[in-house]
C-alpha cells in the first residue's frame, strides 16, 4: 500500500479517535445507570452516548473507499462512519451538545447523528433499521441511473434480526449496489454474540442467499481497505450486493457511562494489544514513516477536536419553538 | 370539468398512473403488484411503468416499508402496498421509528414522502387477522398524514393529494369499497384535513369515515330516525382532520356522535368526541366496534359491524338524553 494512502487511513481514524475520547469526557456525570452515581456537574453530552472506540479501522477502511455521492446508512454506534464520510468534527459535537448548529439541529443527539449533505443517511437508534432504509436507496439509485453505491453499516447482532434476511434477500433479488458492512465487535449490548448466534456465522448466512462476502481482520486498516476496495470495485461494476465481515473489538462499554464489568479485564487488555492505531503505526513505520510524522498527525488530531468542543460549548441551544419544526408539512397540530 | 364513472378501485389506479405519467419518481412496491394487485388496484400499471417502476416484490413487509424509506431520501416518490394493514403490523419499526420521524430527528436534512395503502376492514369474512381498522394507531404518531377515503372521487383526488404532500401518508382504503363505483371529476382537488358535509341537518351532527358514511346516510332514511334532521360530516382525512368544520357543525346542532368501524376503546372517535366537546361544549357519544376481534362466522362478524340500525339507534339514544 503507498504510504500516503495508509497515513490517511491512519490520520481518518487518529481523528474518529479524539473525537469518541473528547465526547466519552463530556458525557460523564449527570446519569445515575450502569452502576454508576451521578454527578453534580451535568454532563456536557446528555443522552446515550455508543462508543466505537477500538472498532476504527472499520469505518476508515470502508469509507475511504467512498466517494461523497454515495449514501451511508449506520448504527446506534456510527460516529466514526459519520466522520469518515466526511461530517464536520464541530457540527457533529455540537449535535452531541444538543446545540441548534449541529447536524441536526439538536434534535438527534449521537444515536441518530447524520450528515445528509456528505450522503450519511443516519445513525439509528434501531438495531438493524438501516438495512432495508439502505436497499431502497441503492434501488432508488439504480432506477435513476445513478453511478453511486450504499454502504450499509451494521452490527453483529443485527444479524439475527428479521430485517437482515429481508434486506440481504432483497439487494440480491433486485442486484442493487450494497455493500454490507458487519461490524463485528463480538458483543450484543453486553452479551456475547457467538453465544446468541447460530451457524457459520455473517458470511456463511450472506453466502447462502448468494451474496459474496470476505472476512477480514477489522483491526487491520489496510486490510479493511484492501478489501472494502475489491467489494466495492464489484458493486460498481453491476455486479450486484456484497458483503465485508470486518472482525473487530468494542473497547468500552455499550454506552459510555457503562463500564463494561461484565467482560474479562484480561481479555479486553489482550484486545487493546491490537487496538486499530497501534497495528496501523507499527505498518507505518515499516514503510518508513517516521514517529515525528505519527506524532503531527496526532497533534493534528487532537487540535480539530479541541476546536469542535470549543465550538460546541459556545453553541447556542435550540429554540423551544423548534420542538415544532419539521414534524411533518400537511399537519402540524395546529391545523386551520 | 371531467366527470367519468368508477369503482373506488379504479378512482386510485387512474390517480397513480396520471401520478406516475407527470413524475418520473413516483414507483410503486409491494406484493403481486405485477398482476394488478389483490384487490385489482394496480391493474394495468405495470405494463404501462415497467417493472423498475412497479416493483414486484417478495413477501418482506419490514424491507418493503423501509426500501421505500431509502427510495424516498434517495429522491424517489413510493406508493407502498401492505395489501391489508394487518401486515403493516410485520413494518411497524419502519413506519413508525423510521418513516414517521426521519424529518424531525435528522433535523430536517430530509423528507419522506411515500405513500403507504394499507386497506382496511371487514370484508369477505376474513376474520380476525385480515379484517382491522387500525387507524387510531397512526393518527396517534407525529409525522404522519392518515387519509380514509369513503368514495371513489375521495380515493381518487386523495390519493392525488397524498402523492404531492411531501409527507409519509398512511394511506387506508377500505376493502369493502372497492367495487363500489361513483362519479369522479378528475379535475377536483381535495386537500388533506378538509372534510366534507355529506347531508345537511340541524338537530345532531354525525361524523364518520371510510365504511362509516354509506350506512350513517342510510340510517337516515329509517323509521326510526324520521322527523331527525342530522348532518353527517365525512372527516377524509384524520390527520390533519377539520376541526373547524366539525366544531361549527358541533356547536350548531348541540349534538355529536362519532362513527367507526374500528373497536370504539381509544378509537380516534375519542379524539373527535373530545376535542369538540372541549371546544363547544356539545353532547357527544361514540359508536364503533366492541373491543373484540373479527369473528369469522356471519353472526360474529356482524357484532363486529356498522349498520344503518346501530347507527339510528345511537342517534336516537343521544337525542333523547338532550331531551
Amino acid at each position: 500500500m503507498p504510504l500516503p494512502r495508509l497515513f490517511d487511513l491512519y490520520r481518518l481514524m487518529r481523528r474518529i479517535r479524539a473525537f469518541e475520547d473528547a465526547a466519552e469526557v463530556a458525557s460523564q456525570g449527570g446519569v445515575a445507570a450502569w452502576g454508576l452515581q451521578a454527578s453534580a456537574k451535568p454532563a456536557l453530552v446528555r443522552g446515550p452516548l455508543h462508543l466505537s472506540t477500538g472498532q476504527e479501522a472499520v469505518a476508515a477502511g470502508v469509507c475511504l473507499n467512498l466517494r461523497r455521492e454515495d449514501l451511508l446508512t449506520s448504527t446506534h454506534r456510527g460516529h466514526g462512519h459519520t466522520l469518515a464520510k466526511g461530517a464536520n468534527s464541530a457540527a457533529m459535537m455540537c449535535e452531541l451538545f444538543g446545540r441548534a448548529s449541529g447536524t441536526n439541529k439538536g434534535k438527534g443527539g449521537s444515536m441518530h447523528i447524520a450528515d445528509f449533505s456528505v450522503g450519511m443517511l443516519g445513525a439509528n437508534g434501531v438495531v438493524a433499521a438501516g438495512i432495508p432504509i439502505a436497499t431502497g436507496a441503492a434501488q432508488a439509485l439504480k432506477i435513476r441511473k445513478l453511478p453511486h453505491i450504499v454502504a450499509c453499516f451494521f452490527g453483529d447482532g443485527a444479524v439475527n434480526r428479521g430485517p437482515f434476511l429481508e434486506g440481504l434477500n432483497w439487494a440480491q433479488v433486485y442486484q442493487l449496489p450494497v455493500l454490507f458492512v458487519c461490524e463485528d465487535n463480538r458483543i450484543s449490548a453486553t452479551t456475547p454474540t457467538g453465544a446468541m448466534t447460530a451457524g457459520a456465522g455473517v458470511s456463511a448466512r450472506a453466502e447462502a442467499m448468494g451474496i459474496a462476502a470476505l472476512k477480514v481482520d477489522g483491526n487491520d486498516v489496510q486490510a479493511v481497505d484492501a478489501a472494502a476496495a475489491s467489494l466495492i470495485r464489484d458493486i460498481r461494476a453491476g455486479l450486484g450486493p456484497r458483503l465485508l465481515h470486518a472482525v473487530t473489538y468494542r473497547f468500552k462499554g455499550h454506552v459510555s457511562v457503562d463500564p463494561g464489568t461484565y467482560r474479562d479485564a484480561a481479555e479486553v487488555e489482550a484486545a487493546k494489544r491490537s487496538d486499530p492505531l497501534l497495528v496501523a503505526q507499527h505498518q507505518l513505520l515499516a514503510q518508513g514513516a517516521t514517529q515525528a510524522d505519527i506524532d503531527e498527525a496526532d497533534r493534528a488530531a487532537q487540535a480539530e477536536i479541541a476546536h469542535a468542543l470549543q465550538v460546541a460549548e459556545a453553541a447556542p441551544w435550540p429554540e423551544a419553538q423548534a420542538a415544532y419544526d419539521d414534524v411533518m408539512s400537511a399537519g402540524d397540530g395546529v391545523w386551520r | 370539468m371531467s366527470l367519468t364513472t368508477l369503482t373506488y378501485a379504479q378512482a386510485a389506479a387512474l390517480a397513480l398512473q396520471e401520478a406516475m405519467r407527470a413524475d418520473n419518481a413516483v414507483v410503486a412496491l409491494g406484493e403481486d403488484l405485477g398482476r394488478g394487485g389483490v384487490f385489482g388496484q394496480y391493474r394495468g400499471l405495470q405494463q404501462e411503468f415497467g417493472r423498475d417502476r412497479v416493483i414486484d416484490t417478495p413477501i418482506s413487509e419490514a424491507n418493503i416499508m423501509g426500501a421505500a424509506v431509502g427510495m424516498a431520501l434517495a429522491g424517489l416518490r413510493p406508493v407502498v402496498e401492505m395489501r391489508v394493514i394487518d401486515f403493516a403490523l410485520c413494518a411497524m419499526d419502519e413506519i413508525v421509528n423510521q418513516a414517521a420521524k426521519n424529518r424531525f430527528m435528522f433535523g430536517g436534512q430530509g423528507r419522506v414522502p411515500l405513500v403507504a395503502r394499507l386497506p382496511i376492514g371487514i370484508w369477505s369474512a376474513s376474520a380476525a387477522q385480515h379484517s382491522q381498522s387500525l387507524e387510531a394507531w397512526f393518527a396517534h404518531l407525529p409525522g404522519l398524514v392518515v387519509a380514509t377515503p369513503a368514495t371513489a372521487q375521495d380515493n381518487y383526488s386523495l390519493l392525488k393529494a397524498s402523492l404531492a404532500s411531501g409527507d409519509p401518508v398512511i394511506y387506508m382504503e377500505h376493502k369493502e369499497l372497492w367495487g363500489v363505483e361513483g362519479t369522479v371529476d378528475t379535475a377536483l382537488e381535495v386537500k388533506l384535513g378538509q372534510a366534507k358535509v355529506m347531508r345537511e341537518g340541524g338537530d345532531l351532527t354525525v361524523v364518520t369515515w371510510s365504511r362509516g358514511v354509506a350506512p350513517a346516510l342510510q340510517a337516515l332514511e329509517l323509521d326510526s330516525l324520521d322527523g331527525v334532521d342530522a348532518e353527517v360530516i365525512d372527516l377524509r382525512t384524520l390527520w390533519p382532520w377539520d376541526k373547524a368544520m366539525v366544531f361549527e357543525s358541533a356547536a350548531r346542532t348541540g349534538r355529536l356522535l362519532v362513527v367507526h368501524e374500528a373497536v370504539q376503546v381509544a378509537g380516534f372517535g375519542a379524539e373527535v368526541a373530545a376535542s369538540a366537546a372541549e371546544a363547544t361544549g356539545c353532547r357527544v357519544a361514540r359508536l364503533g366496534a366492541p373491543r373484540i376481534p373479527v369473528g369469522y362466522a356471519q353472526v360474529l362478524e356482524n357484532e363486529s359491524r356498522l349498520s344503518p340500525e346501530k347507527i339510528a339507534a345511537a342517534a336516537l339514544a343521544l337525542c333523547d338524553a338532550r331531551r
